[in-house]
């Protein structure tokens, strides 16, 4: 089973993890701001991921996880 | 990237590093092994001195494009001369960031800046200067090599040339310096994603991608 965790306080809304992601898992929110007053990353697909990292080595902040 | 290298090497407990100043400071918060400051543009100086009295320990210094490509050109080509143990991990993003983008060495010919607003021009500050290519021509330099951060097969070659940057320092070959093409969203004034596609579209032309040197 994979999944996927963000940790939401290490980001910084920069949304290079969702342009990273080539199966559309991830999105910033819109409604929600972490406690650094961004716009987080969150997990919107987790089912059509394929856990190929790239979205964990693409962040700058090592705030993702992939686990299978 | 660069920690991840260490982990996976094995060599924390004897690795340190040196940000002397710019943005680079911040990595004394990101790395839980011994850090240095050094004056601006001295830390290959430094690193000789680290690497010379413990030389079963791994230093590596990471430097800005002003720090490394300006005030500290000499320290950079003499330790590359010299054939120091030591592994350079050199952010070039075409700029002088913390203190507010202004014109480094390695800023693009046109590139605005705000020691340049007009954009920088050929005949006033020359052409940007390209480190890698330079430091590859000098004999005491092993592992010399030239990386992006601007997409995700971009960033796994770039660990890749860390890794091989701190093995050849490992195995005493010489200098190592690996120089990689980072974006700054701030002083650029674009958002994270355009810098990206910028590194790609105006560094990398100019910045060719490669390993220049490995012996
Ligand atoms: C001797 C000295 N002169 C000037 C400064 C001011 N200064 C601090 S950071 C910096 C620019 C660093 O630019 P760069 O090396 O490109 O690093 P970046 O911030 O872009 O990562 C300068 C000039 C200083 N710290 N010491
Ligand atoms: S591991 Fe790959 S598929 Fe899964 S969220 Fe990250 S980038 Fe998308
Ligand atoms: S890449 Fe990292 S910091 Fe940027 S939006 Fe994604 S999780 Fe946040």
């Amino acid at each position: 089973m994979i999944k996927v965790t963000i940790y939401e306080d290490w980001c910084k809304g920069c949304g290079l993890c969702v342009r990273a992601c080539p199966k559309g898992v991830l999105a910033l929110s819109t409604s929600h701001l972490n406690k650094k007053g961004y716009y987080p990353a969150e997990v919107v697909n987790q089912d059509a991921c394929i856990a190929c990292t790239a979205c964990a080595r693409t962040c700058p902040d090592v705030a993702i996880e992939i686990e299978k | 990237m660069v920690a991840e290298v260490i982990e996976e090497l094995g060599i924390r407990e004897k690795t340190a590093g040196i940000a002397p100043v710019g943005c680079a400071v911040f990595a004394y918060n990101y790395f839980d092994i011994d850090m240095y400051e050094a004056a601006h543009g001295r830390a290959p100086a430094v690193a000789t001195g680290y690497k010379r009295v413990q030389p079963d320990h791994y230093i590596f210094t990471y430097q800005g494009d002003g720090d490394l490509a300006s005030i500290g050109t000499a320290e950079i080509v003499q330790a590359a001369h010299r054939g120091e143990k030591i592994t350079t991990i050199f952010i070039n993003n075409a700029i002088y960031g913390m203190t507010g983008g202004q014109m480094a060495p390695t800023t693009l010919v046109g590139q605005k800046t705000t020691t340049s607003p007009l954009g920088r021009d050929k005949e006033h500050c020359g052409e940007p200067i390209r480190m890698a290519e330079m430091l590859a021509t000098i004999s005491g330099s092993a592992f010399i090599a030239r990386c992006a951060l601007n997409t995700t097969p971009n960033l796994i070659k770039t660990k890749q040339a860390i890794k091989k940057a701190f093995e050849t320092q490992i195995a005493r070959k010489g200098f190592s310096m690996v120089e990689i093409l980072s974006p700054c969203p701030t002083n650029w004034g674009k958002s994270p994603a355009e810098a990206m596609d910028w590194i790609g579209e105006a560094m990398i032309p100019y910045y060719p991608l490669g390993v220049f040197k490995e012996v």
